[in-house]
């Protein structure tokens, strides 16, 4: 079973929803970046994703977009997000957190995908989240993945109707990533009902877990959420206190680091709070 | 890479999208629905004689097409070899090549029911032409146009304005054409439902390079035959200058089948491709992924879009449509590059000398004639696309040749 399978089933014997956060690899700098990593699950996460900043992140809102320029001028590379992720499972000896990757193909395009697959599972990856592989194309990553035990999380959206569920679902493995609102990251927030809804639409047609994102800010957010999918996911809102820690000079403060895990523990708290059947 | 040539260039894309390796819809889910959409849409309007009719209707009488073909003596005298002609896309209404997909998309977004258009813009000619069709079919517009392009070609700015379209300037990364189409796939994202993605190059996802294409082809078609009234044949040698490459394909894909018709496209060259400061895409990148297809990229060796850079705000793209990609690995079209000051001079050249203001996108296309004609013998009939006029860098080139526009 995948870390991403066993995570999911032990939240279930827990009975609750889980927290997945992300976070920009190289945001603000390496070292800052690697420290808020390794602490993620402590401060209550319960699986990562790993955002590999792209220069054009057209799928993403202005917070997520200038984690990417902050990382990409600190000299984020791939091979440096998989040595971040090598040290998270040897310093940490947490071999049970789930991390996948987030971003955009061309990155994996240009390494090849089937050596791209073979480094990302060696360093402890344990899947994919990518903006714009839809299921037309995703063939030419998904005999790779699977191969080096990879999941590939496809995204299914608002507009991903009854009729096209079939093709997104044929790809996922993992679980499911519902996108709640028409929109890029961090902008508008979805209401309860609409999540409860489409959830409930898209586990008609799937055992997978479902993880719900896009525009989640507050630990209440995150409860309702909680109420009806499998995970809660939030990005942007986190990449902003990342954001809001550093001076003038876009140097981290002091509190940087201490303030994004306060957040995240209480987000955490949030989805917690719910008991699940 | 070897390729069987097939027995047509004219048939792709596949029902994928592709052409060989290159197109596709790489677009988030969100999207696909719609993408999905709009090419059965397309499908449907292809096959309906009154979508063509009432395209060809606006064409004829509100573009004013046909452009001349234009034989253009004092230049083919001066450079002394190949017969020159121009295609004089520039004489359109909105001045360019761009009405001619406009009018075709914004009759799909009629078709379709969408209440509001939006497009992404470099030079401002796409961006005019379809504040221009929008206001003809009164439909809201929305304009993306990258901070610096806004600035350097402000008159473009002006007239959409007029036109009334709102013009949104976009400040992220570089601020020119990729960084406008970054946020307009942004906004269609969030209004995809009741929006229509007017995109104005033969680039992004499936259906559209292929619908612009199509659009385009009119320039091709006329060529061909206001080149058999002129001069009995086929033209032996075509010119025209490639940023997304749309006015290139346009008077390219008519004659792909025409063994004997020789095609040269013209990347912007910037600085010179050995600078590294250009926007030879075909020249100078790898293939990658970008704004939905997979496509020749400027781009860094982990994948990271490197800018481009080029005189010309419109050839200003680390990109070029798909087909062109597949194109240039067949080995059907040359692919070149012209430098800035190459097209500067051109641009003067064509000013004195036949009394054209081109705009700088063809001044590219022609600043490779000038190299080219002389090489070709008297009774090569060469065709250039002149698919824009200058109005709209008069005063970035004054300003680049130390002109003094008031005192």
């Amino acid at each position: 079973m995948s870390r991403i399978a066993s995570r999911f089933a032990q939240l279930k014997a827990d009975k609750r929803a889980g927290l997945v956060t992300y976070i920009t690899a190289g945001d603000p700098d390496l070292a800052i970046s690697y420290q808020i990593l390794k602490g993620l699950p402590a401060a209550g996460a319960d699986l990562i994703e790993l955002g590999m900043p792209f220069t054009d992140p057209m799928a993403d809102g202005p917070s997520i977009q200038l984690a990417g320029q902050r990382a990409l001028k600190a000299g984020i590379t791939v091979d440096a997000t998989f040595d971040m992720v090598r040290r998270f499972r040897k310093d940490t000896g947490d071999n049970d957190t789930p991390i996948l990757l987030m971003g955009y193909y061309n990155l994996i395009y240009q390494r090849g995908p089937e050596r791209f697959c073979k480094e990302a599972a060696a360093a402890g990856i344990d899947g994919f989240i990518l903006v714009d592989l839809p299921p037309e194309e995703a063939d030419e990553l998904k005999p790779h993945a699977a191969a080096a035990g990879l999941d590939t999380v496809l995204l299914t959206a608002p507009t991903t109707d009854d009729k096209r569920l079939p093709a997104v679902l044929k790809y996922s493995s993992g679980f499911v990533y519902f996108v709640s609102v028409l929109g890029i990251t961090g902008t508008s927030s979805a209401t309860e009902e609409a999540v409860r809804t489409h959830v409930e639409r898209i586990k008609r047609h799937t055992s997978l877990p479902v993880g719900v994102g896009f525009g989640i800010r507050t630990p209440d957010q995150a409860a309702a959420v909680a109420r009806h999918a499998d995970a809660a996911v939030v990005g942007s809102a986190i990449v902003e206190r990342v954001k809001a820690g550093l001076d003038d000079k876009g140097k981290a403060k002091p509190d940087l680091v201490p303030g994004v895990f306060a957040y995240i523990k209480a987000l955490a708290d949030g989805v917690r709070g719910v008991r699940k059947a | 890479m070897t390729a069987v040539s097939p027995n047509s260039f004219r048939t792709g894309p596949d029902e994928r999208g592709h052409f060989g390796i290159f197109g596709g819809r790489y677009v988030a889910e969100t999207l696909m629905p719609l993408i999905l959409e709009l090419e059965r849409a397309y499908s449907a309007a292809k096959a309906d004689p009154t979508f063509q009719s009432e395209l060809d209707d606006l064409l004829e009488h509100y573009a004013g097409r046909p452009s001349p073909l234009y034989f253009a003596e004092r230049l083919t005298r001066k450079l002394g070899g190949a017969k020159i002609y121009f295609k004089r896309d520039e004489l359109n209404h909105t001045g360019s090549h761009k009405i001619n997909n406009v009018l075709g998309q914004v009759l799909m977004a009629k078709r379709m029911g969408k209440t509001r258009v939006i497009a992404e813009t470099g030079a401002g000619q796409h961006g005019v032409a379809t504040a221009t069709a929008c206001a003809l079919f009164d439909i809201p517009c929305v304009v993306f146009m990258g901070a610096v392009d806004v600035d350097r070609q402000a008159p473009n700015v002006v007239r959409m304005n007029m036109l009334g379209a709102e013009v949104r300037p976009v400040t992220a990364g570089s601020a020119t054409l990729k960084d406008a189409m970054n946020e307009a796939l942004r906004d269609w994202v969030a209004t995809c439902e009741t929006t229509f993605y007017c995109i104005g190059t033969v680039a992004g996802p499936h259906p559209y390079p292929a619908m612009v294409r199509d659009f385009q082809c009119v320039i091709g078609n006329e060529t061909r035959v206001q080149m058999m009234k002129a001069e009995g044949r086929l033209p032996d040698t075509l010119v025209a200058c490639i940023g997304g490459g749309s006015n290139a394909m346009g008077l390219f894909h008519p004659f792909l089948d025409d063994k004997g018709v020789r095609l040269v496209g013209v990347e912007a060259g910037g600085k010179g491709v050995e600078t590294g400061e250009h926007a030879a895409s075909l020249t100078g990148g790898r293939p990658g992924v970008l704004h939905g297809n997979r496509t020749y990229l400027l781009q860094d060796k982990e994948g990271q879009i490197t800018e481009a850079h080029s005189i010309s705000a419109g050839l200003d793209y680390p990109g070029i449509g798909p087909e062109h990609s597949w194109l240039k690995e067949m080995g059907r079209i040359e692919y070149v590059s012209a430098t800035d000051n190459e097209a500067l001079a051109a641009f003067q050249m064509l000013c004195k000398l036949e009394g054209i203001i081109p705009a700088l996108e063809p001044a590219h296309a022609l600043a490779h004639v000038i190299k080219l004609a002389p090489t070709l013998p008297k009774d090569n009939l060469l065709v250039m696309n002149l698919c824009g006029r200058g109005d709209k860098d008069v005063f970035a080139v004054a300003e680049r040749l130390g002109m003094k526009i008031r005192s």
